[in-house]
């Protein structure tokens, strides 16, 4: 017998960490980013096991010049775009008066995308109408780009008297069946099954719609991801499978969820099924990769797990303090950049915009958001003026009142 | 009338309900080709096609995650879990989507399916085949939970469950599948072909979810049970002589009060019996029930007779469960006070 390996000495215990805590120097030097233009772009019938490689890779089109470049390059015309750098805009104004509105005191939680706009923004555009996203609460541009009114979605994050929900939900916790935005619960990862569930609910009626599955890098965590993928990869299920890693789920840095696996797409593979890794701060990669991906399950080729790669630039939520746990300049030493920029310079670059519009398309955005605000605002805020009545609190929890929920509203005065 | 057994009575009320909505689909463990470990969907993927009935994956969390989106498509998924004793890892599906998300969403996305599932003891089961759930799901606002005790209400009931349009949690009492078990374990059980209640209609027919039975009449004492418990009451007060009326709950919420409250205001005296475990049982919510309601018409302390505070045992199964001559001192204890 080979003598090759020393006796085994006891055992020892692996904590993965990030490389760098608050009061060290960011670096990201081992994150392995591809070239732009450099992945291939396959056919969308291709065997899944050709491309394993592409888990590992990460799929660009803007190159530092601020060109599209590359086989994934080419599909979206200047109208589109200039109209997705203002959903991502929108969005970033929206977050940044919500997150003032809630240090205000108008509502009791926020939750923004600073960093992440261009994800949901870019994926809505590949969708059609009908298509259902089962979101987690950081997907607001699938809303924003699908042109769901922003008073609607102040409203609801204000509980006040117009909120869809009626003030049952947190802020955020959005929910439009007409917008193909299923409810968010709050719960993490439960929505990924669902999605799956629902997409084949359509292939079994033979209809032609198509569902998105959302989860955070931390949440892939949860057994709910992997029946998620069973049952995906067993029925070939016409869902895409988003993973949105943004390097951070709260405090705990997304290498406790990876574990010894290379990246989040690389969990597809065991599966049988394909799995992508996009630039989530390239909003033309983005948008490329989406339409693969859903042309896919379109086509009855079944699920795609697409793994975005971004960065969480704020805090998880209003009620987390990222400095705690991470450097404060580690969102400037990200190498992906930021999504609005890149985009912004993007269209400088091909000749149909300038900073001066850029500047100029800053204040309308803003003015529009602030004109919802004010309007939502008219109609209460969680603690002031009109909100949802305490009789609205034991409507819908059955289609029908039961009887001993009868007695206790009566029992509660209301 | 044709009899049937209750694993039949249940398949008749899926196969009719998948009949008169193509939205009606069943799929869980070995529900498919194999027609379910207990038999209860036997021929229905061969009847309606395997995207209306199949397998599924072990994973039951997938099972009703999968569920809740088929259903808030559109369709009207009925479930299985082949075991209640299988039902934790699905358990933030039921309470924290199914059950909310009428609510959650106001009403733009609903979860109109029913999760059926075996429960109880009585088979030599041990701890992972045995156990009474129902009150973890009594517990949940959004849920309605039901108990058949016989083939005519499995069947009417699960229909009513199917076309209901929030989620129905479904208890099969396992040790009822052939016949109506009173707790005399040494004994033969009379099989639902020579029982009254194993006549099953042909068709559709309903029976209304929240509406309880009166089983067995009478003035002395008032009975409230579901299930299983039915029977071992019927047959402890038969066997004690005591003129109990026995009332057979079958859904657990919504709850039959008014049933419940005229029976012990009646009788003046009430013994609550179930299988499950005894502490925060669902005959804790009877007893207070009872208390608010007909505290001026008692003549002696609401007593429980329950399962034992322990995991569901496999060599002590009939020490475990509280048979007839439990449930009999019980009746006489109350009689007596």
């Amino acid at each position: 017998m080979s003598q090759s390996m020393s006796e085994p000495g006891p055992l020892s215990f692996h904590v993965p960490a990030p490389a760098v805590r608050p009061g060290g120097t960011p670096d990201f030097s081992d994150v392995k980013i591809s070239r732009a233009g450099e992945v291939r772009r396959p056919d969308v019938d291709v065997a899944p096991e050709e491309i394993r490689d592409l888990a590992f890779q990460i799929i660009r089109v803007l190159d530092r010049n601020s060109e599209a470049v590359g086989p994934w390059a080419g599909l979206l015309s200047d109208q589109e775009l200039l109209d997705g750098l203002r959903h991502m805009m929108t969005l970033r104004a929206f977050d940044a008066r919500m997150q003032m509105a809630q240090r205000q005191g108008k509502t009791s939680f926020y939750m923004q995308h600073l960093g992440e706009e261009a994800v949901s923004c870019a994926f809505r555009k590949a969708l059609e109408p009908g298509d259902m996203n089962f979101p987690t609460y950081r997907q607001a541009g699938l809303l924003i780009a699908g042109d769901y009114p922003m008073l609607d979605m102040m409203n609801q994050i204000y509980s006040n008297e117009l909120d869809p929900m009626k003030g049952r939900q947190l802020p955020v916790m959005y929910s439009s069946r007409e917008h193909g935005f299923f409810s968010i619960s709050g719960n993490l990862a439960t929505q990924y099954i669902q999605a799956v569930g629902w997409a084949m609910a359509s292939a079994m009626k033979r209809d032609t719609r198509i569902a998105a599955g959302w989860i955070g890098d931390g949440s892939t965590a949860e057994s709910d991801f992997h029946a998620a993928l069973v049952f995906a990869s067993t029925y070939k299920a016409p869902v895409v499978l988003n993973i949105v890693n943004n390097q951070w789920a709260i405090s705990t840095f997304q290498g406790i969820a990876r574990g010894g696996a290379g990246t989040f797409a690389a969990r597809g593979l065991g599966f049988g099924i394909p799995a992508l890794r996009v630039d989530g701060n390239d909003y033309l990669a983005v948008h490329a990769v989406a339409r693969w991906a859903v042309e896919r399950a379109r086509r009855n080729l079944g699920p795609t797990v697409v793994e975005y790669v971004t960065y969480r630039v704020g805090a998880h939520s209003s009620s987390d303090d990222p400095s705690a746990y991470r450097p404060k300049t580690e969102s400037d030493a990200w190498p992906l950049g930021d999504p609005v920029l890149r985009l912004k310079n993007h269209l400088i670059h091909r000749g149909v915009w300038s900073e001066d519009r850029h500047k100029q398309a800053e204040a309308e955005v803003m003015a529009a958001v602030i004109a919802a605000q004010k309007e939502a605002e008219t109609h209460g805020t969680l603690h002031t003026g009109p909100h949802p009545s305490a009789r609205d609190m034991f409507e819908g929890v059955y289609e029908q009142m039961p009887p001993h929920l009868r007695r206790q509203r009566q029992q509660g005065g209301v | 009338m044709p009899r049937k057994t209750m694993v039949e009575a249940i398949r008749d009320a899926m196969d009719v309900a998948m009949q008169r909505d193509d939205n009606v689909v069943v799929f869980g463990e070995d529900v498919g080709y194999f027609g379910g470990v207990f038999r209860c969907t036997q021929g229905l993927q061969q009847k309606f096609g395997s995207s209306r009935c199949f397998d599924a994956p072990i994973s039951e969390s997938g099972i009703v995650g999968a569920a809740v989106g088929m259903a808030a498509y559109g369709l009207r998924p009925c479930v299985e879990i082949q075991f209640a004793d299988y039902m934790y890892p699905a358990y933030d599906q039921i309470v924290s989507e199914a059950a909310r998300l009428r609510y959650r969403s106001n009403g733009q996305f609903t979860a109109p399916l029913v999760v059926r599932m075996p429960t109880g003891g009585g088979i030599f089961g041990g701890q992972t085949h045995s156990q009474s759930p129902e009150a973890l799901f009594t517990h949940v606002a959004g849920l309605k939970t039901v108990v058949p005790s016989n083939p005519y209400d499995a069947k009417g009931l699960l229909i009513a469950a199917i076309e209901d349009n929030d989620p129905v949690i479904f208890l099969e009492p396992k040790r009822l599948y052939n016949g109506p078990f009173d707790g005399h374990h040494d004994r033969p059980v009379t099989p639902w072909a020579r029982h009254p209640q194993g006549e099953v209609p042909d068709g559709h027919y309903t029976v209304p979810l929240g509406k309880a039975a009166i089983r067995r009449e009478g003035s002395g004492v008032t009975v409230l049970a579901y299930g299983t418990m039915v029977f071992v009451a019927e047959a402890a007060a038969t066997e004690a002589g005591i003129d109990a009326e026995v009332i057979d709950l079958r859904t657990l919420v919504p709850y039959d009060l008014e049933t419940i409250v005229a029976s012990v205001n009646k009788t003046g005296r009430c013994v609550i019996v179930h299988e499950a475990t005894l502490t925060s049982g669902f005959g804790a919510e009877l007893s207070a029930l009872v208390q608010e309601n007909c505290f001026y018409h008692l003549e002696a302390p609401v007593t429980r007779v329950a399962g034992w505070d322990t995991p569901y045992p496999h060599a002590q199964e009939w020490d475990y469960f509280p048979g007839p001559a439990r449930v009999g001192r019980a009746l006489k204890a109350v009689m007596e006070a």
